[in-house]
């Protein structure tokens, strides 16, 4: 990254961006931007507001204030329905429950919205479900219901169906949350590579060994403010917050490593 | 362990079913065998009570067709937003599901003229007509509480799922949604139409020309105590014979929709 002279544009940006459901404020001022190409990660503890952002980003959840920018578009002033699903198209999304349409084939999952939604020719729909069923590792299950699969091979169809819209940002939303503890790496592996290709990702996540391996940035999110921002190293090693440090802290393994690099 | 015995179960529950009917087969075979006389005449209403069936089969599939076509809005507007649109379909819902058929029957029958004029035309307004009204009613109202449950049995996620690949409401509710509900819906829809079906013998009440309507003619005709039995039997095991299969296929639905 450092030998980059210009700077990478600007894909995602908010800025002071308010939410509450009810007399519940979830969001309370939130600033985040994404550089094209960039993976982020948002991490904090339980209903600090993680998947709210990723929500107000794809216009599932609309900001009482604030500004929200993806590529050059005001997602905060859009009213119609039409015009966030325009966006949608252009952001994917993977939940934590994976939420496959269970009636359909992993193959149909994976092309009903490219060709119905963007109305490409099904054999290259097919073609590059395929491509993207063999990249996560599931080329052998095309014609399988999501009934008859694993959770973590599941969430790697949802990966795939994200995908298939060649979207220029795709949105992880704890995805690993709900999996079994041996089926986690499978699906770590597949968004590590995706991130290493250069996809723009911003991930909620708990993983935080993992958020350290692949982010540019890690967020820092509490009581619906990100209290820090910065790359992992930092976030994770020198912050000067005792309250990341605790939470951090409280996850097995860092406990050591934090204290092995303040012992020096 | 289950799955095993299940089968096993519904042969168990099918066989009584079976047995005393080919029991109830065999004796009208030997009853009719032995006396030719009713025999014959049984022949001879044959076609009378047929029309008469036929009239049955109509109202059902009329009265089922017209309360699901309603129901379906009526469910909608049950889980609208707006409350303005909610209250009134689930007024009717409670209303409707709590009246007995027949008292509706008779309503429909008192409350519409026996003709209506359109544009200086006089169309007959048949009293079968109503029956259908009459049993169309109960039937939307039903078939709503199907619907909405179907479509509450959805899990929100989906929405969410679909609305994240850039569908809209409508595609939603066409491609992810209905699907779903379609095979959630269907065991009770066809229940419900089975149920519907057997209360169509009430629209003899108001002199509607169908089977049991017809089996009480020729018994009057006829004026034998055995053919009296013997046609009110065949009543019987017509609906039997209608009505048994779609309870039958719905179990087999039932059991293969359901969640694994």
């Amino acid at each position: 990254m450092a030998q980059e002279l210009t700077p990478r544009p600007i894909l995602v940006e908010l800025r002071d961006v308010h939410l509450s459901f009810g007399a519940a404020e979830v969001l309370k001022g939130i600033d985040l931007t994404v550089a094209k190409g960039d993976a982020v990660s948002i991490i904090g503890p339980s209903g600090s507001g993680k998947s709210t952002i990723l929500r107000c980003i794809n216009g599932l959840a609309q900001p009482k204030a604030g500004r929200i920018t993806v590529a050059g578009t005001r997602v905060d002033t859009l009213r119609t329905e039409a015009e966030r699903i325009a966006l949608r198209k252009r952001i994917g999304i993977v939940f934590q429950q994976y939420n496959l349409f269970p009636h359909l084939t992993v193959l149909e999952n994976i092309t009903i919205a490219p060709t119905r939604i963007l109305k490409v020719p099904r054999a290259e729909a097919e073609a590059l479900a395929r491509d993207l069923l063999a990249r996560v590792r599931l080329a052998d299950k095309v014609s399988a219901y999501p009934g008859e699969l694993s959770g973590g091979q599941q969430q790697r169809v949802a990966i795939a169906r994200a995908l298939a819209m060649r979207p220029e940002l795709v949105l992880f939303d704890e995805v690993t949350s709900a999996l079994d503890p041996e089926m986690v790496g499978e699906v770590l592996a597949v968004i590590r590579e995706l991130v290493r290709d250069g996809l723009t990702s911003i991930l909620v996540t708990h993983e935080m060994r993992f958020a350290e391996e692949i982010s540019d940035t890690i967020a820092f999110t509490e009581n619906g403010r990100i209290v820090a921002q910065a790359a992992p190293a930092e976030l994770f090693y020198r912050s000067g917050n005792p309250r990341i440090r605790q939470f951090i802290g409280g996850f097995q393994g860092y406990r050591d490593a934090v204290q092995d690099r303040e012992g020096i | 362990m289950s799955t095993a015995a299940l089968p096993v179960r519904g042969r168990a529950a099918l066989g009584p079913a079976w047995a005393w009917l080919a029991l109830a087969a065999a004796g009208c075979l030997l009853w009719f065998g032995l006396d030719a006389r009713l025999t014959r005449e049984l022949l001879d209403w044959l076609p009378y009570l047929a029309s008469g069936f036929v009239m049955n089969i109509l109202i059902s599939v009329l009265a089922m067709g017209t309360g699901t076509f309603a129901g379906i809005t009526l469910g909608a507007m049950e889980l609208s937003a707006s409350r303005l649109m909610r209250a009134p379909a689930v007024a009717y819902v409670q209303v409707f599901r709590n009246a007995p058929h027949l008292v509706l029957i008779f309503a429909m029958t008192y409350i519409f003229p026996f003709e209506i004029v359109v544009a200086g035309n006089y169309l007959p307004f048949p009293d079968w007509l109503k029956a259908v009204f009459g049993l169309a009613i109960p039937a939307s109202a039903y078939v709503a509480e199907i619907v909405r449950g179907a479509i509450q049995s959805v899990p929100t996620t989906q929405w969410d799922a679909a609305k994240g690949v850039g569908m809209s409401r409508g595609q939603t509710l066409r491609w992810i949604i209905l699907p779903q509900c379609l095979r959630r819906a269907l065991p009770p829809w066809m229940n419900l139409y089975a149920s519907i079906t057997m209360s169509t013998a009430l629209a003899s009440l108001v002199g509607v020309h169908e089977l049991l309507h017809a089996a009480t003619d020729a018994s009057t005709a006829v004026r034998r105590d055995d053919f009296t039995i013997a046609v009110y039997l065949m009543v019987l095991l017509a609906f039997f014979l209608f009505c048994y299969p779609i309870s039958r296929l719905t179990r087999r639905l039932e059991r293969r929709f359901a969640p694994r």
